[in-house]
């Protein structure tokens, strides 16, 4: 086990590496230096900002500083549209929001998905496995993009319960959380449904309930464990998606997370910005996968690396 | 005492049976009819295909012209009607929103169709040949997919777009680039239960090159889960480009796709022109529904193992 942790860290940092240079590479061979404007700057000008920024060294001694910033002090560099912040200043202005209402969506989408989906799967047939899969085929085809404007719609503009935008209390947290939840919701409790159907109809189920066992404790004990595996799996793909969904909720609810900072940097051109949170988020994204692995094995003893 | 007559009608049925063989694909056909869901969104399907092939002979607008006595006042005057011909009513330009609609149908169905297309060749290649060569080439080759599927492919596409200028050829090969991940996977995993069949083998013992196996004797047997996840892949592609569109950084003027014109129509609703979002959503919807309906009738008729 330790072993496999080991390797997979070993396959994470030449990949995490390979996403700096490339995104590296791309802000590099844009048309157009990030100092380009409609009035052409003076020779010199543009000579000292590029000395400040450090563009006029060789191209791989910049690459080189670049990683290096990363590594050694978690730097980002100078964001090159607002000369007075730095990359990390943004980040660290940005993350904290995302980390909260994406922590909570997290939360609500296993929670309920799975509680949903065990749900229908014992109640087979009734009316909430309809319900539950009735909507979990709904929201497949409403994404995030498209539960913002119609909650805003609803919750904002007819009934007046919610605050369309902004962040600040708990309230404000409400529709975020729905917007990018709901899908995932839907497809957690999808998984658990037929997984759990799956599991309900194996052996052991079957001696665990001929030796007297409550069904409580069927469900629970022994069901619920290998009816997760699949969901767990999904995991990844799911935390991925959500922080993409993360630019539609902090467009849409104006709620100042690193979305925002990125769609504003790719508009702006501020590639120092955006290099730095694809970078960022990346390397979340590796590290949540690495979690997710780890926490498969540590369920399923089965599985022999 | 056996009832002749019966042994009889019998034997007759089975000689009829034996002379009416059913292949797979006939099967897997009968399969898929009997799934009412799935034939429905079949026919709604091929519904909305008519409709962005078709639809602009309909229309009593082109997608081009402004219609100036709506122009600036569409909250007003620019509702659906029919004596005005603007069936789904205006935009705030005075452009009419059928049109329009039509134009959003058939980018996104081209984006769906040729980012599934892409990951249909490449992936399909891809992961034939990794799993049937094996061995070191197979480990690299996985080994790059699983990198690039680490990525977080929105994010890069973005960079992509912004760097490389927003145009519809970008688009497709960012879309092109992240879309065949999943298949190769999938086709691999196929290919390494099919590499050890007999007839494989005999191909291979008859001196057939390595290539021409792949073509010839494994692609052919990977038609139906290719073709599963193929239809399943459409409507990713078409929300992955929607979602490029929401954010402005897809699809530019005066192209339109329903990304888009979702986007715009959610901008606009609160002047009280909510036709702008209902109809390019309801479309929208109706098309994504038909899709994943299609994709799961086509596994349960052609995946033997859920009969």
């Amino acid at each position: 086990m330790f072993g496999y942790i080991l390797r997979r860290i070993a396959v994470a940092i030449p990949t995490l590496l390979l996403l700096i240079v490339v995104s590296f590479l791309l802000m590099h061979a844009a048309p157009g230096g990030p100092f380009t404007q409609e009035r052409a700057l003076p020779p010199q000008v543009l000579a000292n900002l590029n000395a400040k920024y450090g563009l006029d060294d060789p191209l791989w001694r910049q690459i080189v500083n670049y990683v290096w910033g990363i590594v050694a002090h978690f730097d980002f560099g100078p964001s090159f549209v607002y000369p007075d912040r730095s990359v990390n200043q943004i980040i660290a202005a940005g993350f904290p929001v995302t980390l909260t209402y994406g922590a909570l969506s997290f939360a609500a989408a296993v929670l309920v998905g799975v509680s949903l989906g065990v749900t229908a799967a014992i109640r087979q047939n009734s009316w909430i496995d309809y319900l539950a899969v009735g909507t979990s085929i709904g929201a497949q085809v409403l994404p995030n993009f498209v539960m913002a404007p119609i909650l805003v719609l609803v919750f904002t503009l007819w009934l007046g319960w919610l605050p369309g935008g902004g962040w600040g209390g708990p309230i404000f947290w409400i529709m975020p959380v729905i917007a990018m939840s709901t899908s995932f919701m839907a497809s957690i409790a999808r998984i658990t449904r037929s997984s759990m159907l799956e599991v309900l109809g194996s052996n052991h189920i079957r001696t665990a309930r001929a030796k007297g066992l409550p069904e409580r404790k069927v469900i629970l004990r022994h069901a619920l464990k290998p009816a997760l595996l699949p969901v767990i799996s999904y995991l990844g793909p799911a935390f991925v998606s959500m922080i993409t969904g993360s630019v539609v909720v902090d467009m849409y609810f104006s709620t100042g997370g690193i979305g925002r900072s990125f769609v504003d940097s790719a508009l702006n051109r501020d590639y120092a910005v955006m290099m730095g949170i694809t970078i960022l988020v990346g390397a979340l994204t590796i590290l949540f996968s690495l979690v997710v692995d780890v926490l498969y094995a540590w369920i399923d003893p089965k599985i022999r690396y | 005492m056996i009832d002749t007559q019966q042994m009889n009608s019998l034997a007759a049925r089975m000689a009829e049976a034996e002379v009416k063989g059913r292949s797979p694909w006939a099967d897997a056909r009968r399969r898929f009819r009997r799934n009412k869901a799935a034939m429905v969104s079949l026919v709604v399907l091929v519904v909305v295909i008519l409709f962005a092939i078709f639809g602009s002979h309909l229309a009593a607008w082109s997608n081009e012209e402004m219609d100036f006595s709506v122009m600036g006042q569409a909250a007003q005057l620019g509702a659906p009607s029919w004596a005005s011909g603007h069936y789904f009513g205006t935009d705030d330009l005075g452009r009419d929103l059928f049109s329009r609609t039509i134009q959003g149908t058939q980018v996104s169905l081209m984006v769906g169709l040729i980012g599934a297309g892409i990951a249909v060749v490449v992936g399909t290649l891809y992961g034939a040949t990794a799993g049937y060569v094996g061995g070191r080439t197979d480990a690299v080759m996985m080994r790059i997919v699983d990198i690039l599927l680490a990525i977080p492919y929105m994010f890069v596409l973005i960079l992509l777009l912004v760097v490389f200028g927003r145009s519809m050829s970008m688009l497709f090969l960012g879309i092109g680039l992240i879309s065949w991940l999943e298949m190769s996977r999938i086709v691999r995993g196929q290919t390494l239960s099919l590499k050890n069949r007999e007839f494989i083998e005999a191909a291979r013992a008859t001196g057939v090159p390595g290539w021409k196996i792949i073509i010839r004797h494994i692609v052919p047997n990977l038609l139906g889960v290719v073709a599963v996840y193929a239809t399943l892949l459409v409507p990713l592609m078409i929300l992955s480009e929607s979602f490029i569109s929401f954010l402005g950084l897809g699809v530019q003027e005066p192209l339109t796709s329903w990304g888009a014109l979702i986007s715009e129509g959610a901008g606009t609703m609160n002047y009280g022109t909510l036709w702008q979002l209902a109809f390019p959503l309801f479309f929208f919807c109706i098309t994504l529904f038909a899709f994943f309906f299609v994709g799961d009738g086509l596994r349960d008729a052609l995946d033997p193992k859920d009969r």
